[in-house]
């Protein structure tokens, strides 16, 4: 796993042909983005723009609403208020499953994974939701693509000795690789990646790093990590968030020695 | 099994003649000879009976075994596609059935239940749990009603009576053993085609519906779409044990498909067990056991006869408490301990003298 890996089958397929029908549009482009629980605003008028195949960080405590700006984005909690644009079309309104089909992919914070199925089996049914194969009758062949499709990305996240392994049976750290290839198949324009080194041990994370920073360069992502080495070697450019609104933007550097920064969350505050 | 074969060397794997297990061989000849020995009343009554509800108690494991939600119409949706027979088709009540040939109303009513059911499912698969039973327990019930108080299309209380299968091939498919090999036909069909299904990616998807509505959606499915399909084609599984039930009893009527039958169809596919396509028949084996000679038992032991439903309710209990995975569940655990090493495995393991547990028992609390 040293050399950079290429994009796995069907990965690239189509990100071409949608880079130039989107034009210059950015990636991702939220303007005034609220959630309101109740009374509680978790994230209040956000205002983020990604370009295509940039790749960022977003970081702050616990509670500063990360995970559901990741929400709102994928659809899993509607926003409340504000525009979310993807490649320049609209999909504030739309449902997660129509906002996954647009070539946005998500992991969680915690592994949502089918234990009962194998590695092979689980990338499978990513490759197929993203397919037109969704309500196929028929079981796959030896020979079908999406099956070739499932097999390059176990290649892509290191898994090859785990194929057939239950998920039930592996280690915390192949599942969140897992979690990785998943969001990897089909053909993924933006993925967001919540807390990908979470619990997982130094090794493992000099793994992930790599496979974050092999990934095919028009592929951007955003990264939610506390683990700073982590998020700020395989990110562009760093989004603070505290209390539920953009605290500080900038590059990785500019973030890493901003006082207020440091003293809020990098140790010199109270966090 | 995987969705997705295994990495084996050609030479080395099982053609489908070898995955078959011997058993399942032995089950197969004894249903293929079974009219060499077994009286009519054996063939017609007990296995034909046992097929039908086995159709339509599949149904419902597909949608509550592979889909989580436990649903209530099927039995009405089979009563739909014997009404839609009766109506289109030829029955003794002449002034409403249309007498079209089977071609045409066979097919229209097996459309016109998967309609029914697929709009039920539409409307039941927004809720969830005890809310699914109840919305599809309130569509059972309004079609008993509404069939029970209309005489213009369903002829109300009475229903239609003679309404028999077609003469086909010169033969009298109501006669015991071409029935028995009609029921069976379709059972044997409906049973391959739901277990290939379930490892297909529709299958698989809706097992992934059941296990995690919020991820499947982050993998593109349509959640909603992907239910509602599994409703249509249950409702395509229980219109063919509808119009099947009523061929062998050669009426419909609101009973056939009352609010009682909806709940017995709950009681066959929970006693056989909802974990696999088998369980609905071995479920229905037993409940039709129940049903033809708990009379007898009761009234050879100087009891009402018509206290057969006590038993049946009973074995429901018995099951239920003992074992929720059904029959199939106790028969898995009866193969796991008979395989099971008492050196090797800590349940079968010596007593440890300090706690009394058996040694390796003990759970790691991971809170």
């Amino acid at each position: 796993m040293n050399a950079p890996m290429n994009a796995p089958t069907g990965l690239a397929v189509g990100i071409s042909e949608r880079l130039s029908a989107t034009g210059t549009a950015n990636a991702l482009e939220l303007r005034r983005v609220s959630k309101l629980f109740g009374a509680l605003a978790a994230i209040e008028e956000v205002d983020i723009t990604v370009r295509p195949g940039e790749r960022r960080a977003v970081l702050g405590s616990n509670g500063a609403g990360k995970t559901t700006l990741f929400n709102c984005i994928t659809g899993d909690y509607p926003a409340t208020a504000g525009t979310i644009r993807f490649f320049g079309e609209d999909i504030t309104a739309f449902p997660p499953h129509e906002r996954i089909r647009r070539g946005l992919r998500r992991t969680y914070q915690i592994s949502l994974l089918f234990t009962g199925l194998s590695v092979i089996d689980n990338i499978y049914l990513a490759c197929v939701g993203v397919s037109r194969k969704r309500f196929s009758f028929l079981r796959p062949r030896r020979d079908d693509a999406l099956v070739a499709s499932a097999e390059s990305l176990v290649n892509v996240v290191h898994l090859d000795e785990a194929r057939d392994t239950l998920v039930a049976n592996l280690s915390y750290g192949q599942q969140r690789q897992l979690e990785i290839a998943m969001a990897l198949a089909g053909a993924p324009r933006f993925i967001l990646f919540d807390e990908p080194a979470a619990g997982l041990s130094p090794t493992e994370r000099r793994d992930l790093v790599e496979i974050l920073m092999g990934l095919p360069s028009h592929m951007g992502f955003i990264v939610i990590e506390h683990d700073m080495d982590v998020a700020l070697r395989v990110a562009e450019s760093v989004t603070m968030m505290h209390d539920g609104r953009i605290f500080k933007e900038g590059k990785p550097a500019e973030i890493e020695n901003d006082p207020e920064v440091q003293a809020l969350y990098l140790g010199g505050g109270d966090g | 099994m995987a969705l997705v074969e295994q990495r084996v060397e050609p030479s080395e794997r099982p053609t489908w003649f070898e995955r078959i297990p011997a058993s399942w061989w032995i089950v197969g000849v004894i249903l293929l000879i079974m009219p060499t020995f077994a009286s009519d009343f054996v063939l017609f009554q007990i296995f034909g009976w046992t097929f039908i509800l086995g159709i339509i108690a599949l149904s419902l494991m597909l949608l509550a075994g592979y889909g989580g939600m436990v649903s209530l119409v099927q039995m009405t949706v089979a009563g739909c596609a014997g009404y839609m027979v009766a109506i289109f088709g030829v029955s003794a009540i002449t002034g409403i059935s249309q007498g079209w040939p089977w071609y045409v109303s066979i097919p229209l009513a097996l459309i016109i239940a998967v309609l029914f059911g697929t709009i039920s499912g539409w409307l039941a698969v927004r809720t969830e749990g005890i809310y699914t039973i109840m919305i599809t327990l309130a569509i059972a019930s309004a079609f008993f009603y509404f069939t029970r108080q209309n005489y213009v299309i369903f002829n109300g209380f009475s229903g239609f009576n003679g309404v028999l299968p077609p003469r086909l091939f010169g033969v009298d498919w109501r006669g015991p053993i071409a029935f028995y090999y009609l029921t069976l036909f379709w059972a044997v069909v409906c049973y391959l085609v739901v277990l290939y299904l379930s490892r297909a990616p529709f299958g698989l998807a809706l097992q992934g519906v059941r296990d995690n509505q919020r991820r499947m959606a982050a993998l593109g499915f349509n959640v909603t779409a992907h239910r509602v399909a599994a409703y249509a084609f249950a409702a395509l599984l229980a219109g063919m044990g509808g119009i099947l039930l009523t061929w062998q009893s050669a009426q419909i009527s609101p009973g056939t498909a009352g609010i009682g039958p909806a709940i017995d169809i709950l009681v066959v596919a929970v006693i056989g067990g909802l974990r696999r396509p088998i369980g609905p028949f071995i479920g229905a084996f037993i409940y039709v056991l129940l049903k033809t000679f708990a009379i007898d038992v009761l009234v050879a032991l100087g009891l009402g006869g018509e206290r057969f439903q006590l038993l049946i309710g009973l074995g429901f209990l018995v099951i239920v408490l003992w074992s929720p995975d059904g029959i199939l569940g106790l028969w898995d655990r009866w193969r796991e301990s008979r395989g099971r090493d008492p050196l090797l495995d800590p349940r079968g393991g010596p007593m440890d003298d300090r706690t009394g547990d058996r040694r390796g028992d003990r759970r790691v609390d991971s809170r």
